[in-house]
């Protein structure tokens, strides 16, 4: 295995771009050195991307935020003004992992890791967030939601990696929240998680996103939930619906982790009490 | 294979090593350091026993490449005495008997250091995530959440 | 040794809490555990393993390995000794595996190379050409007619004609008739459970140092629980001899019983003796899973009837046990723990210890136990349900006391059942109000505890100190215990002792830490020791007076003359003593060799409230209170410290814990993110009560700790959950999906 620490993205994309044989970006390094040690995948070539500059910084855009590629999640959840604003985007990264993992995880990892059931991947597609990927043909932008194909699969092509995550502007009178389900209370890979992003206009909701992880081999933006819950207050019977549809949005298996059964079943519970939290921070910041 | 040359600071001290890339920060620490004292306990991130702080982050070794530490400063539990003066979450760990084996205790006193540095006055829920990916097998964690909550009630009455 | 009641009134040093005497170095990362050795030019191990649960290993092909200039041996079963015998033979197929792999993650090769890199690449490097075979790994399946033998002949003269080749031993007992029980009885309620098998968790994974010359001479260093155990059994896979193998134990990174096995050390020394070099073996997490013992998993029908008032008339249970592809599995504890609670006239039991495509299972802290009181707990807590009757009142009414013929066969002597069920009546968390969603639970739980063959000496210094030597490895802090026992005898403070884990070759045998044994069987002989000790200590102070030795008494540190008869002079110090002993007859040390057989079986009683989100089935356990019977706590911390640890892991067996086999026999979470073990945040505080009722067969009163913890929780748990969600749950662990499952069926009718 070769180890490279390129110091700008041009470098890191020539070197990737010419790469024979497995390549693989280094941030945070939580999966990669797993899978490395695990004899899952050994790389070729890895490319340590942490001596670029400026992949650690948060910085204002546009009125939203930019992300860096290596910023870690204990840097996020450090970060006052980003957690006040998106804050089930904050809790989902949070939920990574262990304080330690926090401490090198990155959002960007978690989303090319290509896992269905990636935390951070349901509350940046609720929140609209989009990446910035750099390659040989230039940048490019895209959707969150556009990078996962497949389990452990991503869009991004030979010599391509994301430089940055972007969040949109919060505005006014918008909540998001994000619950996933674990037997233990920490240290566990989701069984199912949900996100909610919505938008009040009064005490009614205006705009919505609802996502589900790990019930089906992408995570799944789910518009029957969303409409479930868009132009009601978040009642009852809305919530009633919002949970019959995402529940049956769901596609998942019967693993080690849970059954196609419960996973669907809690879809459906977990879509409820994200949408009242978010619903409550969205009122909150009216 | 090629190994790679890294300089580095561990526990104060300036260290250079030579590390085969797939080596983690954990591997050099023990094999090339002799310092032992950070234990493998799943070389998965899973179990916290590898704990140190690189540039006073909390990370688990065994998920950092030995060439990450290029530059950086990396403190284990070797470290966190002062010469002969035990910290005092060590004294207390002692006088509370919250270890039992004592294989998680390394990475149990760099993490809860780490969190008194950044936090004082923690409450007991708080201490309990904070711990929550240091795993002890022995002890059902009570007598260490004990001793970590008095430790930081004793530093804020001496600070 | 009977109990000593002269002592008992008025310790001194017992029951006080010091420092634990490897405390300094375990805070500060000088301990040496297991993996912590290095020898100058020592080679690096790794194992290459088989990915199937059972298959016939056609060919091993090591050249590709072998042409490496970084390897320097490769070993197979053909590098170890041949003709072996019963457990023997059963330790070296399990250690390496023989023609048939029997288990995902069984041995099959090893190779020892330059660096740990270079002895992983090269194990990547040996091909193994299996043949797949059919293969079973749930206990029932493995009973059924269909089943694939496993193998052929394993089975013992105890099994009944007719069973399923995969049965290897039977046991039954009991006494009175259940049949004329279950007629006296006002309910009888019969019903079936299941427990998953669950693996003992030690953070620290397994991790030798071995060299063996080929002069037969050898030395090992590793994290084991008993390491002339160790030095036994690699004697025998290798075809050497005992006493050229000198076994040294490293700080013990946890073990509950899973590291009383052997299962690298052997290895370790196949490849040294090949490579004339030193040789590390450290075992990966995912090694430990799949290859070390986990616990057996079980399938129990319990039956039990009981009379309006609450008398327990008869009691009836089946327990069937699978420990993996080897005989073992620990049915007979079962099946003898499971009615212990109880005093009864008609009871009956019946264990099948079966074979699976499963790693040999190992003890477990209790081996056994914890089961059979989560099923027939549960039954009795049903029944208490339908009669309306106080769960705690019930057991107090048909509790074992002494006098009281066992469940298994013999009276109780001085037990402490009563005691503890008494002292968690009378607990405030027994008469706390519950919030909604919330379940209370209690249960009995009942250990053997074990004696076992022991050696100690203790050698005096010029400069009064004194040496503990023991053979058995501290696994909870037994080093501070038996010093505190020595300091008692010798009247020196606790400060001037040091216990030291003593390796093979400095003492007789000693059986390995297990069944509870350690602070009973080494104190008793600590206390020996030290009192052949002062003997000689008396002996000095006669000589110098010109009196009888029958005529010094030793008290508070002092030799003394007995009594105004004996004459009149100053008492002399122990250090006064052994400053002169080079002058006065040459070395003081005491010694104790023998098998202590006074172990006292030992009682605890748990309540816990679980709080269940019926929505989720998550379950979270709010209050939990330990009461257990110690005898005699010698150092009430350390006591403690063993209550809070098992009922944390039986916790984990209660909600999470589970061994889980794909449909192509492989084990799917040997990675602690899914075995799942309870984390800090998912506990409360652990309360605990001690309670003290003498074991008569121990100077102090002593009663083993370590392992009754275990047996009460996952009982305990069941009954907190199944009062919270309004339904029975019968299969550990009760899981988020098992729970849901529950509440979908009971809703469906």
């Amino acid at each position: 295995m070769q180890y490279h620490t390129p110091g700008s993205f041009d470098d890191a994309v020539e070197l990737a771009a010419n790469a024979e044989g497995i390549t693989r970006f280094l941030a945070g390094g939580t999966d990669v050195l797993v899978q490395l040690r695990a004899d899952i995948v050994t790389p070729d070539i890895l490319i340590d991307v942490k001596k670029i500059a400026g992949v650690r910084d948060i910085t204002r855009e546009d009125g939203g935020w930019r992300i860096g590629v290596a910023v870690s999640g204990a840097e996020m959840s450090e970060h006052p003004l980003l957690q006040k604003e998106w804050p089930g985007v904050v809790e989902a990264m949070d939920l990574i992992g262990s304080t330690q993992v926090q401490g090198r995880a990155t959002l960007v990892g978690n989303l090319c890791n290509g896992s269905p059931a990636a935390d951070s991947v349901p509350a940046m597609i609720a929140a609209g967030a989009w990446v910035s990927v750099i390659g040989p043909d230039g940048t490019r932008k895209v959707p969150v939601e556009d990078i996962p194909t497949g389990p452990g699969q991503t869009s991004l092509a030979k010599g391509e990696l994301i430089n940055a995550v972007h969040l949109p502007e919060r505005g006014a009178n918008g909540g998001d929240a994000y619950l996933r389900f674990i037997p233990r209370t920490e240290m566990d890979i989701a069984v199912v998680g949900c996100a909610v992003n919505l938008r009040l206009d009064g005490d009614k909701i205006s705009e919505a996103r609802v996502v589900l992880g790990a019930v089906a081999p992408t995570v799944l933006l789910v518009e029957d939930a969303a409409a479930a819950i868009i132009g009601s207050t978040l009642d009852e019977a809305a919530l009633e619906i919002l949970a019959a549809a995402a529940s049956a949005a769901c596609n998942p298996i019967d693993d080690k982790r849970g059954t196609i059964k419960f996973r669907t079943h809690v879809a459906g519970v977990l879509a409820k009490r994200a949408a009242k939290i978010a619903y409550e921070r969205a009122g909150a910041s009216v | 294979m090629s190994m790679i040359h890294v300089t580095t600071n561990v526990n104060g001290d300036d260290v250079e090593f030579l590390c085969d890339p797939r080596e983690t920060l954990l591997d050099v620490l023990r094999d090339k350091l002799a310092l032992t004292g950070t234990k493998e306990g799943c070389g998965t991130g899973d179990c916290g026993a590898c704990s140190v702080t690189v540039d006073d982050r909390l990370v688990c070794s065994c998920l950092m490449l030995g060439a990450e530490a290029e530059g950086k400063s990396v403190t284990t539990v070797e470290g966190i005495a002062d010469g002969e003066n035990l910290h005092p979450l060590q004294e207390k760990f002692i006088e509370y008997a919250a270890l039992q084996c004592g294989i998680c205790t390394p990475g149990i006193l760099v993490a809860t250091k780490a969190l008194l540095e950044k936090n004082p006055d923690p409450t007991e829920t708080q201490v309990r995530y904070w711990l929550a990916g240091n795993l002890c097998r022995c002890t059902g964690y009570d007598k260490i959440i004990r001793a970590v909550m008095d430790t930081a009630a004793d530093m804020r009455k001496a600070s | 040794m009977a109990m000593d009641h002269d002592k008992t009134n008025g310790f001194k040093v017992v029951g006080t809490r010091p420092n634990r005497p490897d405390g300094v170095d375990k805070v500060t990362g000088r301990a040496k555990f297991g993996a912590d050795a290095y020898a100058p030019g020592m080679l690096h191990a790794a194992i290459v393993r088989s990915p199937h649960a059972h298959a016939r290993i056609l060919s091993i092909d090591t050249s590709k390995a072998e042409a490496l200039s970084s390897v320097k041996a490769v070993v197979t079963r053909a590098d170890f000794a041949e003709g072996l015998t019963g457990e023997n033979w059963n330790i070296l197929e399990n250690v390496m595996a023989g023609d048939t792999a029997l288990y995902d993650g069984h041995a099959v090769a090893a190779v020892a190379a330059t660096t740990p890199l270079a002895a992983r690449d090269a194990a990547k490097l040996i091909k193994v050409e299996y043949e797949p075979m059919p293969h079973v790994t749930d206990v029932d399946k493995a009973m059924a007619a269909d089943a694939p033998i496993i193998r052929a002949g394993a089975a013992d003269s105890s099994v009944p004609s007719g069973l399923h080749a995969n049965v290897v031993r039977y046991h039954e007992s009991g006494h009175g008739d259940v049949a004329t029980g279950f007629d006296e009885a006002d309910v009888v309620i019969e019903d079936s459970f299941k427990t998953e098998a669950t693996h003992q968790g030690y953070i620290e994974p397994h991790a030798c140092l071995a060299q063996l010359g080929p002069d037969g001479k050898g030395e090992v260093w590793c994290c084991t629980q008993g390491h002339f155990n160790v030095q036994k059994v690699c004697a025998a896979l290798l075809g050497t001899d005992s006493s050229q193998l000198r076994v040294t134990a490293s700080e013990i990174g946890g073990g509950f019983g899973g590291k009383t096995v052997v299962f690298i050390e052997p290895v370790a020394l196949a490849l040294s003796r090949k490579a004339s070099r030193s040789v590390k073996l450290v075992m990966s997490r995912s090694e430990v899973f799949r290859a070390t013992g986990p616990t057996a998993s079980t399938s129990m029908d319990i039956k039990i009837g009981m009379t309006r008032e609450g008398r327990i008339t008869a009691a009836e249970g089946i327990f069937r046990l699978q420990g993996g592809a080897f005989p073992g599995a620990p049915m007979e504890f079962t099946a003898m723990c499971a009615f212990a609670p109880y005093d009864l006239n008609n009871v009956r039991q019946i264990g099948y210890d079966v074979l699976s495509n499963r790693p040999k299972q190992a003890a477990y802290r209790a081996p056994g136990s914890p089961m059979a009181a989560f099923a027939v707990e549960s039954v009795v807590d049903e029944l208490c349900k339908k009669l309306g009757l106080d769960p705690l009142e019930v057991r107090l009414m048909n509790a074992s006391k002494e006098g009281t013929k066992a469940s298994y066969g013999p009276r109780f002597d001085r037990i402490g059942l009563v005691e503890t069920l008494e002292a968690a009546r009378d607990h405030p968390h027994y008469s706390a109000p519950l919030a909604e969603g919330q379940g209370r639970g209690v249960s009995c739980g009942f250990w053997f505890n074990h004696g076992g063959e022991t050696s100690v000496s203790l050698a005096l210094s010029e400069d009064g100190t004194a040496a503990l030597s023991v053979g058995t490895p501290d696994i909870g802090g037994s080093r501070a215990a038996l010093g505190q026992m020595v300091a008692e005898e010798l009247g020196i403070p606790y400060e001037k002792i040091r216990t030291t884990i003593a390796d093979t070759a400095t003492l007789g045998y000693n059986e390995i830490s297990h069944g509870s044994r350690v602070t009973y069987a080494s104190g008793l002989a600590a206390i020996k020791a030290s009192r052949d000790a002062v003997q000689k200590l008396c002996a000095r102070a006669a000589a110098k007076w010109g009196i009888d030795e029958e005529a010094v008494v030793w008290e508070d540190g002092y030799a003394k003359p007995s009594g105004p008869n004996a004459g009149s002079f100053e008492p002399i110090s122990l250090a006064e003593i052994a400053s002169t002993m080079g002058q006065t007859g040459g070395p003081i040390a005491g010694h104790f060799e023998a098998t202590p057989e006074g172990a006292g079986v030992s009682f605890a009683t748990h309540i816990v409230d679980a709080e269940v989100d019926d929505e989720t089935g998550q379950t979270k356990v709010v209050r939990y209170t330990v009461v257990q019977d110690a005898g005699k706590a010698i150092h009430p911390t350390y006591v403690e410290g063993q209550f809070q640890g098992g009922a944390a892991q039986g916790i984990g067996w209660a909600l999470n814990e589970e061994y889980i086999y794909g449909e192509d026999g492989r084990l799917q979470n040997s990675i602690f993110l899914d075995y799942r073990i309870p984390v800090a945040s998912d506990l409360p505080m652990i309360d605990t009560v001690i309670v003290e009722v003498p074991n008569p067969g121990h100077p102090y009163g002593v009663r083993g700790v370590g392992e009754t913890s275990i047996c009460p929780p996952l009982a305990a748990i069941a009954n907190a959950v199944s009062n919270a969600a309004g339904v029975r749950l019968k299969h550990l662990p009760m899981s988020p999906p098992r729970i849901r499952e529950a509440l979908d069926q009971q809703a469906n009718g």
